[in-house]
């Protein structure tokens, strides 16, 4: 019995800090004017990605016919379409609509996993130095030597065009900019008088690295967060603009690539300016997000 | 300084080697067997042997790096799967056109950014700095291709103003490589890519000035400037801007490669043919020897700009070099 107490107990009191801990980073943000506005256009928007099927007038791959049979091309906006419709007879407003889905969940994952993978480089890199240091760096360095664009191409070419592909594509080239900045910060912090104490104290490096030096880093690594996501959105959707994205499910870059390729811009301009006032709106909110740590974080950065 | 840029020239080939080794890998492991996409499946295995020692490609892997090696000090990217010329000869025109449409673009991005960056810094008014910010951002977070096909609609389709992509008028003829690119007809095509990009990327240049403006403001030099009664503009740009931009330097590196990355889906929305987008064929069409080769240039290019850069850096803030 008492076992189980403890436990619910220390259950309990994680839930308390993490929702503590979640409702001090939305009083951050809150508090920067562009911050509060990024905040709320992107809780609409995942909201909008939760309840795409309650939302979306019908499924992202229905097609509209006429009375006699005939597909409905191209319709202008109109009630019954608030978007208009595509080459192929599909509702724009309900494409828009499920991409929410695809595009922040790949925008997200990647974004989060690249500042995974950049953070441990940097940490590793900055707390150890010497020939660690070395090599990691240089690594580093090859990678901001490799154009970020061409090569996600050429690898989402030999490994499949597939949404794990393109994820863990893009993670695999931006964890770059990460690792650098927090490597800087790590420096200027190990020599520190808090983490001396801590060494003399016997704390190992890994206790040292992630329970002393971490809690230091986290406004950077938020920012980070808000800017990775940034960044691989608009690879994310660049990818599938040229066509290197999957095709079996509907994302606004692949909206977009699907009306640039069917050439009619002169005509079906309500085809791709939904979904790309979307992107816009989505990386604008999550920039604006990134611009409320910036001032707690400051590491005066260089990198919009 | 002798020592600095022999310190950077030994990286500069090391890095090299790491790209041709990394493409090497890379490409041994494209899926489609190279020989297929030449050849037709009624073809005798006899003839595939023949396309296979034609291409090289019959030999052990170390023997074909080193080859590769040796073709790609003497300038040979081999041969194109498409065109079946060498990729160099595909490449080298489309790699000028890319250069002037990225040339442009990045000038219009450099003067339009430092100096609206630093008028918006000097200015007394908070609220059109956020203002400015949010516009800047706005763009930065329109993805270039919407961006581009947005501009292509209002001003090539509805207005009739410029033209609906290519570098020039079909049926254009240039006497010479200077008419080529500095004709009347030239310039309308370069338009609306360049200020696309521009819009794309101007929030780098135009942040990082404005941040380092705002600092410099509070130094004692400009105190001393407005005491000696000099005019707006001069301590603006003299006082102000001259020692704003060593920071611009630094970020320039990391735009280069951000720019040339971007320029594949510009040149893709604009039909401009060059680099990026006959990259973007070459990957569909399986054509490796031509990604290799452009992968490759636009490697070399991104590396060698950054040690340009680095040198610039350390001609105008020499204390670098003593680091």
């Amino acid at each position: 019995m008492a076992g189980i107490n403890s436990k619910t107990k220390l259950l309990f009191k994680l839930l308390k800090t993490s929702l503590s801990f979640g409702i001090e980073q939305i009083a951050l943000i809150w508090s920067d004017r562009l911050g509060r506005i990024g905040l709320i256009i992107l809780t609409i928007m995942i909201f909008v990605g939760i309840f795409a099927p309650v939302i979306a007038p019908s499924g992202p791959h229905e097609i509209y016919r006429y009375p006699d049979g005939t597909l409905k091309r191209m319709e202008p906006p109109s009630w019954a379409h608030p978007f208009g419709t595509t080459i192929f007879g599909k509702d724009v407003l309900s494409q828009t609509i499920w991409g929410t889905r695809v595009t922040l969940k790949i925008g997200a994952i990647a974004g989060i996993i690249c500042v995974f993978i950049g953070t441990n480089i940097g940490l590793i890199s900055g707390y150890y130095g010497g020939l660690i240091d070395d090599i990691l760096m240089r690594i580093t360095d090859v990678a901001y030597a490799l154009p970020f664009l061409p090569t996600a191409i050429v690898l989402v070419a030999i490994l499949g065009t597939n949404q794990w592909v393109v994820i863990l594509v893009i993670a695999a080239l931006l964890w770059r900019t990460s690792a650098r900045t927090i490597r800087s910060n790590v420096l200027s912090l190990r020599n520190r008088p808090f983490v001396e104490a801590a060494r003399n104290a016997g704390a190992s490096d890994l206790r040292i690295m992630y329970k002393e030096i971490i809690p230091n880093l986290l406004p950077l690594i938020f920012l980070f967060t808000a800017f990775s996501v940034c960044w691989a959105t608009i690879a994310e959707v660049s990818l599938s603009f040229l066509g290197f994205g999957d095709p079996s499910v509907v994302s606004w870059g692949r909206i977009i690539f699907l009306a640039f390729a069917g050439q009619v811009m002169r005509i079906a301009w309500w085809w791709f300016v939904p979904p790309g006032f979307a992107i816009t709106l989505f990386v604008t909110s999550c920039f604006y997000i990134g611009h409320a740590y910036e001032k707690v974080a400051n590491p005066r950065l260089e990198t919009y | 300084m002798g020592a600095y840029i022999t310190r950077r020239l030994i990286q500069l080939v090391l890095m090299l080697f790491a790209l041709i080794v990394l493409l090497f890998i890379i490409f041994r492991l494209l899926p489609g067997n190279p020989a297929s996409m030449v050849l037709g499946p009624a073809m005798t295995p006899e003839s595939i042997a023949a396309q296979k020692r034609l291409f090289g490609l019959d030999k052990p892997l170390t023997l074909q790096f080193m080859l590769y090696c040796k073709n790609l000090l003497t300038g040979h990217l081999g041969l194109s799967f498409q065109y079946r010329t060498e990729v160099m000869a595909v490449l080298a025109p489309k790699l000028l056109n890319t250069i002037v449409l990225m040339g442009a673009a990045f000038f219009l991005t450099l003067v339009v950014g430092v100096i609206g960056g630093a008028y918006v810094a000097w200015g007394k008014r908070v609220r059109s700095g956020d203002l400015a910010i949010s516009v800047v951002l706005f763009f930065r977070s329109s993805p270039i291709f919407f961006t581009g096909m947005v501009l292509l609609t209002i001003f090539a389709y509805n207005l009739g103003i410029f033209p609906v992509g290519r570098i020039h008028t079909p049926g254009f003829r240039a006497a010479n490589l200077f008419q080529f690119y500095f004709s009347w007809d030239f310039l309308k095509h370069l338009i609306l890519p360049a200020v696309t990009m521009m819009l794309y990327y101007l929030g780098n240049p135009f942040l990082v000035t404005r941040s380092s403006m705002l600092e410099i403001k509070g130094e004692e030099f400009i105190d001393i400037a407005k005491a000696k009664g000099i005019s707006y503009w001069q301590l603006l740009f003299k006082h102000g801007l001259r020692n704003s931009l060593l920071p611009v330097v630094t970020m320039l590196s990391i735009m280069l490669a951000y720019t040339l990355g971007g320029q594949v889906v510009l040149e893709t929305v604009f039909s401009w043919p060059g680099m990026g987008r006959e990259l973007v064929f070459a990957v569909k069409n399986h054509d490796y020897p031509l990604v290799q080769g452009a992968f490759f240039l636009i490697g070399c290019f991104v590396i060698t700009g950054n040690f340009l850069i680095d040198l610039l850096y350390a001609y105008l803030d020499p204390r670098v070099v003593y680091k």
